[in-house]
């Protein structure tokens, strides 16, 4: 128990937190610890700062893809016409 | 021999997202740009003989698309005068005379160049997402493109919580490698 509530964390757990942070899912406690592992860690720093970047790359291009459902709605209409021309 | 093969089995896996995405950057209207996809499908299932394999399934897909494209806007245009472009001076507004330094071009309104670069971004994203294996590519877009919650994604796939992480952790490393690769 004692080892959860270090700040200190391993690089694993900062990846995990900084992964988590970037859909703001990451409490309070995640980010702090987070940020004192980038204080000293610079690996995890390079990949913080790749990841931020990804993420404003996919706002900013507005980049857009189908539900899930519609997709299935769409596949399931598609496979019925392929087994119609089948059997043509 | 031709380079290509054609297989419909895999089109909507394969291509779905990467037309839909190209649609609703040309047509802004997530249901038509949904039935346009589609009518791609069917009308390339029918012209599947037409094939020559000199071209990827994809560029043939997208050639049949911006046909399906140009059909819808000529059809929502069709109605007398829609089409018509009407140059009037300024006569509905107050602002009448000045009409030259209302409509130069603002050199700070970068927009059309903006969402030029956007599309083609989009398209380089759905690129690199479509190297990732299946599974994590359905999970990376339904938390980040699609924004559903962590939990809504656990039931709906049947994993865990950390297990999600794991993949989307795995995801947007490769994604990050690839963009960086191809767009930066």
């Amino acid at each position: 128990m004692s080892k959860k509530n270090t700040l200190f964390i391993s690089c694993d757990e900062a990846s995990h937190n900084c992964d988590k942070s970037q859909y703001n899912e990451a409490s309070f406690w995640e980010r702090l610890k987070l940020n004192i592992h980038l204080l000293y860690c610079k690996a995890c720093r390079k990949y913080s700062n790749n990841n931020t970047k990804l993420s404003q790359v996919i706002n900013h291009s507005k980049v857009d893809c189908l539900d899930i459902k519609d997709k299935q709605i769409m596949k399931d209409c598609f496979e019925k016409e392929l087994r119609d021309q089948h059997q043509n | 021999m031709p380079k290509h093969q054609i297989d419909p089995n895999k089109w909507i896996d394969s291509y779905s997202d990467y037309l839909f995405n190209y649609t609703i950057t040309r047509v802004r209207d997530r249901d038509t740009a949904q039935d346009l996809v589609q009518d791609t499908f069917f009308a390339g299932l029918k012209s599947m003989k037409n094939f020559k394999g000199e071209a990827s399934e994809r560029t043939w897909l997208i050639s049949i698309l911006k046909r399906k494209i140009i059909d819808y806007y000529r059809k929502i245009n069709s109605k007398k005068g829609k089409a018509e472009v009407r140059i009037n001076y300024n006569s509905d507004t107050e602002d009448e005379g000045d009409w030259l330094e209302e409509r130069v071009a603002d050199s700070f309104d970068k927009t059309a160049e903006d969402n030029l670069e956007n599309t083609e971004l989009g398209l380089a994203i759905h690129n690199c997402i479509a190297k990732l294996p299946e599974k994590q590519a359905q999970v990376f877009k339904m938390k980040t493109i699609l924004n559903y919650e962590t939990e809504a994604i656990c039931n709906e796939l049947n994993i865990t919580a950390s297990n999600l992480w794991v993949i989307i952790h795995r995801a947007r490393t490769t994604v990050a490698a690839c963009l960086e690769k191809n767009w930066f």
